[in-house]
């Protein structure tokens, strides 16, 4: 995916972090969020690339783009309005 | 989607269309379905390399909003054991899968002070690589509210108390895991 200019509301530094620490941590961050803000993550685990988009879509959040960025993973992620 | 009137005024329905509706409902119904959002995993060994599956399972369940209840058992009672950190390790012997830094004879990693030191090696290793503690992977699964449940004949069986355990720890048997894996879609036994 080419890579996409996405307004963010805010950053969640996941590099470092193995399964299922990434998805953790984006779900508390996702919690102190308002509905329709954007968070950027960034992630090195490999995993992330299927994890990240299957969580999104149980917790009824979007996947506006992810794309790689050299040597670590970028997803934007925006909080839905239902509580899922 | 396309909904055509025939004469008589009835409206027909295609083949897509029938379909397109069945898929709708089924994900409404799934959606809805409280089963789907909960899991119940039993955590029966007592290695540093098993007690990593059910404590990341319930944490990933707990992330993506689900009730997640793990129920420990036999050598699993270890994990959430007050003392976890020294009783839970990792042995080559017998495992022929566990990567060596060169080959080793099952005689040789079966001395005294080989245990601790695969013990040790696989921490680091872990650590380096970024995965989280067991300490961690607990601290997550007690504040996302996932229920530890540990078996009582156990407890019985191998002369623990109930004061041997973590904070947080509820004490149950066969029938309480039952009633929560009767309404849980997800079940696993690790």
């Amino acid at each position: 995916m080419a890579e996409l200019e996405v307004g963010e509301d805010s950053i969640l530094d996941c590099r470092g972090l193995l399964c299922p620490m990434p998805v953790v941590r984006i779900g508390r961050e996702l919690a102190a969020m308002v509905a329709g803000h954007v968070v950027k993550v960034l992630a090195t685990d490999r995993g992330a690339v299927a994890d990240v988009p299957a969580w999104v879509q149980d917790t009824g959040n979007e996947l506006v783009a992810w794309h790689e960025a050299g040597d670590h993973l970028v997803f934007y992620i925006r909080k839905g309005a239902d509580e899922v | 989607m396309s909904i055509e009137v025939s004469p008589g005024g009835a409206a027909v329905l295609t083949h897509e269309d029938v379909q397109q509706i069945v898929r709708q409902e089924v994900e409404r119904a799934w959606k809805r379905d409280p089963a789907s959002r909960r899991a119940c995993i039993i955590a029966s060994k007592g290695t540093l390399d098993w007690a990593y599956p059910p404590l990341i399972l319930a944490s990933a369940a707990a992330a993506a909003g689900m009730d997640a209840a793990v129920f420990f058992t036999f050598y699993g009672l270890n994990i959430i054991h007050k003392d976890f950190t020294r009783r839970v390790k990792v042995s080559p012997v017998g495992n022929p899968a566990m990567p060596m830094p060169v080959p080793m004879a099952d005689t040789f990693t079966g001395l005294p002070g080989m245990k601790d030191m695969a013990t040790a090696m696989m921490k680091t290793r872990f650590r380096k690589k970024g995965v989280a503690a067991l300490e961690e992977l607990l601290q997550v699964c007690r504040e996302s509210s996932v229920r530890l449940i540990a078996c009582a004949l156990t407890i019985e069986v191998f002369g623990f108390k109930e004061s041997d355990f973590i904070e947080g720890v509820e004490f149950g048997g066969a029938g309480a895991f039952m009633s929560e894996a009767r309404r849980s879609h997800v079940t696993l036994f690790i």
